[in-house]
C-alpha cells in the first residue's frame, strides 16, 4: 500500500489523449504499411526491435535507438507524461517507429523517429503521421522538433522549412539535450501537408489484422549479417 | 587501326560509399577487372591507366586521382591520366583508352571510372553537378540538372502527349531490372499502383522538379567500374580466360553549352551525331542492336535518347514502353542493368558501368531474369552536360 502511494506520487500527471486512427500507406514497393498507435503491452516487441541498433554509430542510429528505448520504457513504466508511440508495420513486421509527447493543449514535443526499412521513405511517412497526430488529432498549435542526424535535419528542418527558434534559447527549448529547437507551426503544416502526409482510412480488416501482432525484424539493413 | 577488345570487367556495388576514400573505391573496381582477366599479378604490364572522374575536387576535396589510384594498386611506373567530361567522363575515358590501343601506343589499358558523391548532402551535390552548366546564362540563374530535366520533360509532354504515368512505367521497368542486378544502388522493384495510380502515389512519389518525380530521377550514388582493354591483334591478347568483347564503335559529339542556343531544345544533336558515327564505325544500323544502356539520369532521357539513336520515331518511344517493347523480353531491351534510375549514377563512373553491363550481357553473365536472350550487339550512350558532350559505344560479341 505504501509502495502504491509512492508510485502514485512518482507518476506524472496524465492528460487523456485522443487515440490516433490507424491508416495504411502503399509504399513504392507496393507493400502496404499500416501506421497505428502502439499499445502499452507491445513494449517487448518495441524494445526488442531497438536493442540491436545500440551499436550502430552510422547515421546516429545508436543515439536514437538508445534514447527511444528509454522513452518507450519510460512510457511503459509511467515515467513520461502524455507520450505516444506510433508504429509502421509491413505484414506485422516493424518497419519504423516514432515517439512523441503532448506537453500542453497547444504544444507538442516530437521525440524520435527511427526507420528500419530503408529506401521507401518509411521514416518520412511516420514523421508525417506523428505531426498529423499532434496538429490534427490532438489539436496542438505547434510542435517542437530537433534533429540528431544529418538525415533528420534534411528531412524535417529543410523539407518542412521548420521555423528556427534556437535564438530564443533558453525561453524556447526542446526537451532533448539543448540542441537547436525548430518548430512546426500550423501554417507550415498546412503548406506541406498534402505533399508530405498520406494514408487511407479506414484500414481494411485484413490489413489491420496483419498489424495486430507486432513482429520484430529478423534482419536489419543497418547491421549486415544480423539474424534474429 | 587495331581491333580493341574488353577482357576484364570490374564493378563496385553502387550506393553509399561515403566512408571510403575515392582512391579505394576506384581500386576496388580496378582490382575486380584485373582479377576477372586473371591479370592482377601482372598488373605492372598494363601500358596505360585512364581514370574517368567528374568532380573529385569538389565532392572529395581530392585531385590527381589517377596518380593516387596507380599508387593504391602498386602499379608504378605505369602511366596514368585523368579524363574529365562531366557525367560522360567514364565513356570518354573508354574512348581515350580505345584510341591509345587502336593507335598502337598501348596494347593493354586499364580504364576506371568512378565518383564518391555522398560525402556531401544531396543539395550540395546537386549544386556541384550544376557547375557544368553555363556559368552566366544557366548556373548563376539558379538552374540545376533536375530543373533542366523537368523543363525538358514538360516540353516533351506538351509536344508528344507523354504522361507522368508513362514516366512511372519506365521506373517500374528499370527497378525490376535493377532489383536483379547485384551492383545496383536500389535493388527494389516498385509498382505502378504505388507510384502512379494509387491514393498515396503523389506523396510516395513526390515531385522533384515538376513534372519529374522522385521515381523519374536517378539517385545520388557512389561507385566505380573498370575495364581492361587489349589490342586483339597483339600477341599480348592471348591467354586471357574470357573471349574479348570487341569495341565495334565508339564516338562522341558536342552541342551548344547553353541549351537555349539550340534551335529545338528537344533535339539532342550530340546524341544523334555520336550514335551515327558509332554505327558507321561498326558498320551497323539501329535495327542491329540487341539491347542498350541509355543515360536515364532523368527518365525522359531514356526516351529522348532512344529516339535520337534511331530506335524509335521521334515522339513515339513511350508508346513502345507501354507495349513492353523495351522490357528484358521485349523487342529491344533498354537499361537492362536498371539504368541510372535504379543502378545509380556516380557521375564519373556511369559510362564505364554502362560498358560493364554491355560486356556482362554479351558474355551471358547477367543475373537470371535480366539476361537478354543471345545478344549480339549492345549500345551505350553516356550523356554529358545537358546533352552538350555525349559518347556512344557499341560492343560486339564476336
Amino acid at each position: 500500500m505504501a509502495l502504491d502511494a509512492m508510485e502514485k506520487t512518482l507518476r506524472p500527471p496524465e492528460i487523456p489523449l485522443k487515440s490516433y486512427p490507424a491508416k495504411v500507406i502503399t509504399l513504392a514497393s507496393g507493400e502496404k504499411m499500416v501506421v497505428r498507435e502502439a499499445r502499452r503491452e507491445e513494449v517487448g516487441a518495441l524494445l526488442g526491435t531497438l536493442y540491436p541498433l545500440f551499436g550502430v554509430a552510422k547515421d546516429f542510429y545508436d543515439i536514437v535507438a538508445v534514447r527511444m528505448y528509454s522513452e518507450i520504457l519510460g512510457w511503459y513504466r509511467y515515467r513520461v507524461a502524455n507520450e505516444f508511440v506510433l508504429v509502421g508495420t509491413i505484414d506485422g513486421v516493424i518497419a519504423g517507429l516514432v515517439t512523441s509527447r503532448h506537453v500542453t493543449p497547444k504544444l507538442g514535443m516530437s521525440l524520435h523517429t527511427l526507420t528500419i526499412k530503408r529506401g521507401f521513405r518509411v521514416g518520412a511517412q511516420l514523421f508525417a503521421a506523428k505531426m498529423e497526430h499532434h496538429l490534427e488529432i490532438l489539436g496542438e498549435d505547434e510542435v517542437y522538433i530537433v534533429a540528431e542526424s544529418p538525415n533528420g535535419f534534411k528531412r524535417w528542418m529543410i523539407e518542412y522549412q521548420l521555423e528556427d527558434r534556437s535564438s530564443l534559447f533558453p525561453e524556447v527549448r526542446h526537451e532533448l539535450g539543448g540542441v537547436p529547437t525548430y518548430v512546426l507551426t500550423r501554417p507550415l503544416w498546412d503548406a506541406v501537408r498534402d505533399v508530405k502526409c498520406t494514408g487511407v482510412r479506414p484500414v481494411s480488416a485484413q490489413d489491420l489484422k496483419s498489424s495486430e501482432k507486432l513482429i520484430m525484424p529478423s534482419e536489419y539493413p543497418q547491421i549486415p549479417g544480423f539474424k534474429r | 587501326m587495331a581491333n580493341v577488345g574488353i577482357v576484364g570487367i570490374g564493378h563496385t556495388k553502387f550506393g553509399n560509399s561515403s566512408e571510403y576514400d575515392l582512391s579505394d573505391v576506384l581500386a576496388y573496381a580496378a582490382t575486380d577487372a584485373l582479377e576477372d582477366a586473371h591479370f592482377l599479378a601482372r598488373r605492372k604490364e598494363v601500358d596505360q591507366v585512364i581514370v574517368g572522374n567528374m568532380a573529385s575536387g569538389l565532392f572529395c576535396h581530392q585531385s590527381a586521382v589517377a596518380s593516387a589510384l596507380v599508387s593504391r594498386m602498386d602499379m608504378e611506373p605505369v602511366p596514368a591520366e585523368l579524363v574529365e567530361n562531366g557525367p560522360a567522363s567514364g565513356a570518354s575515358a573508354i574512348k581515350i583508352g580505345y584510341m591509345a590501343v587502336a593507335s598502337g601506343m598501348a596494347d593493354i589499358v586499364l580504364v576506371v571510372g568512378g565518383e564518391v558523391m555522398r560525402k556531401v548532402t544531396g543539395w550540395v551535390g546537386t549544386d556541384y553537378v550544376a557547375t557544368m552548366l553555363h556559368t552566366d546564362a544557366e548556373y548563376n540563374m539558379g538552374l540545376t540538372l533536375p530543373a533542366f530535366g523537368g523543363m525538358f520533360t514538360r516540353m516533351y509532354m506538351e509536344r508528344y502527349g507523354l504522361t507522368e504515368r508513362d514516366l512511372a512505367l519506365l521506373a517500374v521497368k528499370n527497378h525490376a531490372n535493377g532489383a536483379k542486378n547485384k551492383y545496383a544502388h536500389i535493388q527494389a522493384p516498385c509498382t505502378i499502383e504505388a507510384i502512379a495510380d494509387g491514393p498515396d502515389a503523389s506523396v510516395v512519389n513526390t515531385y522533384v522538379a515538376e513534372p519529374l518525380r522522385m521515381y523519374s530521377t536517378c539517385p545520388v550514388s557512389d561507385g566505380a567500374a573498370a575495364l581492361l582493354l587489349v589490342n586483339m591483334d597483339s600477341p599480348k591478347a592471348k591467354g586471357f580466360p574470357k573471349r574479348p568483347i570487341r569495341i565495334a564503335g565508339i564516338a562522341s559529339a558536342t552541342d551548344t553549352h547553353c541549351v537555349h542556343n539550340r534551335k529545338d531544345p528537344l533535339k539532342l544533336d550530340a546524341v544523334r551525331i555520336a550514335a551515327e558515327k558509332a554505327y558507321a564505325m561498326a558498320s551497323l544500323k539501329p535495327s542491329d542492336i540487341s539491347f542498350a544502356e541509355l543515360h536515364d539520369a532523368f527518365s525522359i532521357l531514356e526516351l529522348a535518347i532512344s529516339e535520337e539513336v534511331g530506335f524509335f520515331e521521334r515522339g513515339k518511344s513511350f508508346l513502345a514502353v507501354r507495349k513492353g517493347e523495351t522490357d528484358i523480353g521485349g523487342r529491344l531491351p533498354i537499361n537492362t542493368s536498371g539504368g541510372l534510375k535504379s543502378k545509380g549514377h556516380p557521375v564519373g563512373g556511369t559510362g564505364v558501368s554502362q560498358a560493364v553491363e554491355l560486356v556482362r550481357q554479351l558474355r551471358g553473365e547477367a543475373e537470371k531474369g535480366r539476361q537478354v536472350l543471345d545478344p549480339k550487339y549492345g549500345m551505350a550512350v553516356n550523356f554529358g552536360g545537358f546533352g552538350n558532350n555525349v559518347v556512344a559505344l557499341i560492343c560486339a560479341k564476336e
